[in-house]
C-alpha cells in the first residue's frame, strides 16, 4: 500500500478519535442528546474495511456509526451538526448520533435496532444482483447482533441466493455489558458462518493494515464468486457502550491493559518503525485534525436549528401523479 | 367493463405492473413454483422466471427486510406475506423500519415497496391464523395502509401502490377472493388515501372497508326493503385516512354505524367516531354505533367462529338502533 493511502487511513482514525472526544464533551455539556455510542478503540475496523472497498460498494452499519460515516467521506461538519441536531446535519437533524447516512457516498446508515439492518443488507445486495452489477454490500455489526434471529435469516438468504454481502462482525467482546461468552453459544463468531456453508475468517482488529488486507481479500472473493463472506474482526471498545454506561461488567485494569495496544498507537508505531512517516509528519496530521474538529464544532454550533415545518417533512415522499 | 373476481383483479394488477416496469419483482413464500398459496400469482413463475418471482425461505424478516433493502437501492419489490398473521414475525420491518427510513435520514432514502398480506377470519383456521389486525399497521405514520373492498378498487389501488415511492401495506381478505365485480377495461389507477361512497342514501351513514363493505352492502339491501336508505362510505385506505366523504355523508344523515371485521377496542370504529365528534359534533342526532368482532381469539368450531364475527343482521340491528 502506498504511503499516501496509509497516511490517509491514519488521518481518518485520528479524526474519528478526536471528533468523538469532542462529541463526548459536548454531550456532557448537554449539547448532544439521546444515545451516543463511541467508536473509540475500534477505529481500525471501519477505517481498514472501508479503505478496501470500491466506491460503488455499499456500506451499512449499526448505531455505532460516526466512524463509518467519516470513513465513507461524510464531512466532520455534517457529522458534528447531526450530533447537535442541526439542519445542516446529513440527516437534517432528524436522525442524530445513531442515524447517519449519505447514499451518494454509499453510506446507507446508521441503524439502531440490533441486527435489524442485516436482512436489509441482504436486500441491498439482492437489489444489486437484480440490477445485474457486481457491487458488494458491506454490512457491519457487533457480535451481540449474531444472537438474534435477523442474523440467521439474513445469512441464510445471502447464501442460498448468492448475494454479494461482506458480513463484518466487530467482536468487541461485550454486547452492552454482557460478555460474549455469556451471550453466545460460541464466542468465536465466525464459526456461525460455518452453519451456513459460508466462507469466513477472523483478523486482528487493532491492526488497521491487517484489517484492510483481510477486507480486500474477502471483497475480491465476494465479488468474483458472487458469494457472501463473514469476516470477524477482533476489537475492543475503550469507552462505555454508550454515554450512560457505569461499566460494572469490566475492571479498569482490563481497559488499561487494552489501551496499551489500541489501534492508533499501534499504527503510529508501525508507520514510524517502517519509516513510512516521521513523528513530525504524524504530529502535523494530528494538528490538522484538531483544527478540522474545532471547525466542525464551530460549524455545528453556528448552524440553524431545523425549521418548525421540518417536523412534517419527509413522512412520505413528495411524489407527483402516478 | 369486465366482471372478474377479486383474485383476478389483483393478479391483473401485478402482471400489468410487472410488464410495465422491469424494476418490479415479487418475493415471498410459495409465490413461484407453487403459484401462490391463494393462486394469485398462478402462471407468474412460468411467465417471468425465478429472477422476478422469487420463492423465499419461510423467514418473514428476510422477506420484508430484504424487500426494504432492494427498494432502498432502486428496485420496486412486492413482498408477499402468506397471511397477515405472519406479519407479526416481521413487525420490526413493517412498522419500525420501512416507515421510518425516509424521515429518519432526512429524506435521503426511499422505500418504494409493497407488502401484500392476506387477512380475515371465517375459515376455521383457529386463533393464530384468522385475525384482522389492520388497525395495528395503520397506527404508524410513514406507512400507508390500503385495504380494498371491490375488484375494481383492488386492481386500481394495487397498481398505485406499486408505483408509489412510499412503503405500502396492502391488505387482502381471503374470503373475498371469489367476490366478483365490474372492472374497467384497459389501464387505470385508483388513488391511495381517498374514501369513496359505494352506495348512496339519505337516512344513515355506514362507514366501513374491505370485508365490512361486502356485509354492509347486503345489510343495506335489507334495510332498503324496510324503507331505510343507507349511504355506505368505503374508506379503502386506513392511513392516510380520508374523512372528507365520511363527514359529508354524516352531515347529511346525522347518524352513523361503523362496520369492521377486526376487534372493536381501539379499532377503526373508535377512530372514525372520535373524528366525527371532533369535526362534526353539531350534526350528531344519535349515538354512533360500532359493529365489530367479539373480543375473543377466534375459535375453530364453525358455529362459534361465525358467532364471533360481525354478520349482516348485526349491522341491520345497529342501523335500526341509531334510527330510533
Amino acid at each position: 500500500m502506498n504511503k499516501e493511502k496509509q497516511l490517509q487511513m491514519y488521518r481518518e482514525m485520528v479524526l474519528i478519535r478526536r471528533l468523538e472526544k469532542r462529541g463526548a464533551e459536548l454531550y456532557q455539556d448537554g449539547k448532544i442528546g439521546g444515545f451516543m455510542h463511541l467508536y473509540i478503540g475500534q477505529e481500525a475496523v471501519s477505517t481498514g474495511i472501508i479503505a478496501a472497498r470500491e466506491s460503488r460498494d455499499r456500506v451499512i452499519t449499526a448505531y455505532r456509526d460516526h466512524g463509518v460515516a467519516l470513513n465513507c467521506g461524510i464531512s466532520a461538519n455534517e457529522v458534528m451538526a447531526e450530533l447537535l441536531g442541526k439542519a445542516t446535519g446529513m440527516s437534517k437533524g432528524k436522525g442524530g448520533s445513531m442515524h447517519m447516512a449519505d447514499p451518494d457516498k454509499n453510506m446507507w446508515g446508521g441503524h439502531a435496532i440490533v441486527g435489524g439492518h442485516l436482512p436489509i443488507a441482504s436486500g441491498m445486495a439482492l437489489g444489486d444482483q437484480y440490477a445485474g452489477n457486481d457491487n458488494v454490500t458491506i454490512c457491519m455489526f457487533g457480535e451481540g447482533a449474531t444472537n438474534i434471529g435477523y442474523f440467521h435469516e439474513a445469512l441464510n438468504l445471502a447464501k442460498i441466493w448468492g448475494l454479494r454481502v461482506l458480513w463484518v462482525c466487530e467482536n468487541n467482546e461485550y454486547g452492552m455489558g454482557t460478555a460474549v461468552e455469556r451471550a453466545s453459544a460460541v464466542s468465536e463468531i465466525r464459526q456461525k458462518a460455518e452453519g451456513y456453508g459460508m466462507k469466513n475468517s477472523s483478523v486482528n482488529g487493532r491492526d488497521v493494515l491487517k484489517v484492510h488486507n483481510a477486507a480486500k481479500e474477502a471483497l475480491d472473493y465476494v465479488r468474483s464468486n458472487s458469494q457472501p463472506y463473514l469476516l470477524e474482526v477482533e476489537t475492543y471498545r475503550l469507552r462505555g457502550h454508550s454515554m450512560g454506561d457505569p461499566e460494572r461488567y469490566r475492571t479498569q485494569d482490563e481497559v488499561l491493559k487494552r489501551k496499551e495496544n489500541e489501534p492508533i498507537r499501534t499504527f503510529r508505531k508501525q508507520l514510524l518503525s517502517k519509516k513510512t512517516a516521521t513523528a513530525k509528519k504524524l504530529d502535523a496530521i494530528d494538528a490538522e485534525v484538531d483544527v478540522e474538529v474545532q471547525k466542525s464544532v464551530e460549524f455545528a454550533e453556528s448552524s440553524p436549528e431545523p425549521a418548525p415545518e421540518a417536523l412534517w417533512e419527509n413522512v412520505y415522499v413528495e411524489q407527483g401523479e402516478i | 367493463m369486465a366482471r372478474i373476481t377479486m383474485r383476478e383483479a389483483i393478479s391483473q394488477a401485478l402482471m400489468e405492473e410487472m410488464d410495465r416496469d422491469p424494476s418490479v419483482f415479487i418475493m415471498g413464500e410459495e409465490v413461484g413454483v407453487w403459484g401462490g398459496t391463494y393462486a394469485v400469482t398462478k402462471g407468474f413463475y412460468d411467465k417471468y422466471g425465478p429472477e422476478r418471482v422469487k420463492d423465499t425461505p419461510i423467514a418473514e424478516n428476510a422477506i420484508v427486510g430484504g424487500a426494504i433493502g432492494a427498494a432502498m437501492v432502486g428496485q420496486r419489490p412486492i413482498a408477499e406475506l402468506m397471511t397477515i398473521n405472519f406479519a407479526f414475525s416481521a413487525m420490526d420491518y413493517i412498522v419500525n423500519q420501512a416507515p421510518k427510513l425516509h424521515y429518519m435520514f432526512g429524506g435521503q432514502i426511499k422505500v418504494p415497496m409493497v407488502i401484500r398480506a392476506v387477512g380475515g377470519g371465517g375459515r376455521q383456521l383457529g386463533a393464530t391464523h384468522s385475525q384482522t389486525p389492520d388497525v395495528i399497521f395503520a397506527h404508524f405514520p410513514g406507512l400507508k395502509v390500503v385495504s380494498p373492498g371491490t375488484p375494481e378498487d383492488a386492481k386500481g389501488l394495487l397498481k398505485s401502490a406499486i408505483r408509489s415511492d412510499d412503503p405500502i401495506f396492502f391488505i387482502e381478505n381471503a374470503t373475498m377472493y371469489q367476490v366478483r365485480g365490474e372492472v374497467p377495461e384497459g389501464e387505470y389507477t385508483t388513488p391511495i388515501g381517498v374514501s369513496k361512497v359505494q352506495r348512496s342514501g339519505n337516512d344513515v351513514t355506514i362507514v366501513t372497508y374491505a370485508k365490512g363493505l361486502e356485509l354492509s352492502m347486503k345489510a343495506a339491501d335489507q334495510l332498503a326493503k324496510e324503507g331505510i336508505q343507507a349511504e355506505i362510505v368505503d374508506l379503502r385506505t386506513l392511513r392516510p385516512l380520508d374523512m372528507g366523504p365520511v363527514l359529508e355523508s354524516f352531515k347529511k344523515t346525522n347518524r352513523a354505524v361503523i362496520v369492521e371485521e377486526g376487534w372493536k377496542s381501539y379499532g377503526v370504529g373508535a377512530e372514525i367516531t372520535s373524528r366525527i365528534y371532533e369535526e362534526a359534533f353539531d350534526y350528531i342526532d344519535a349515538p354512533i354505533l360500532r359493529v365489530a368482532q367479539k373480543e375473543v381469539p377466534l375459535p375453530y368450531n364453525r358455529t362459534l367462529e361465525q358467532s364471533a364475527l360481525p354478520q349482516v343482521p348485526d349491522i341491520v340491528a345497529a342501523v335500526k338502533e341509531v334510527m330510533k
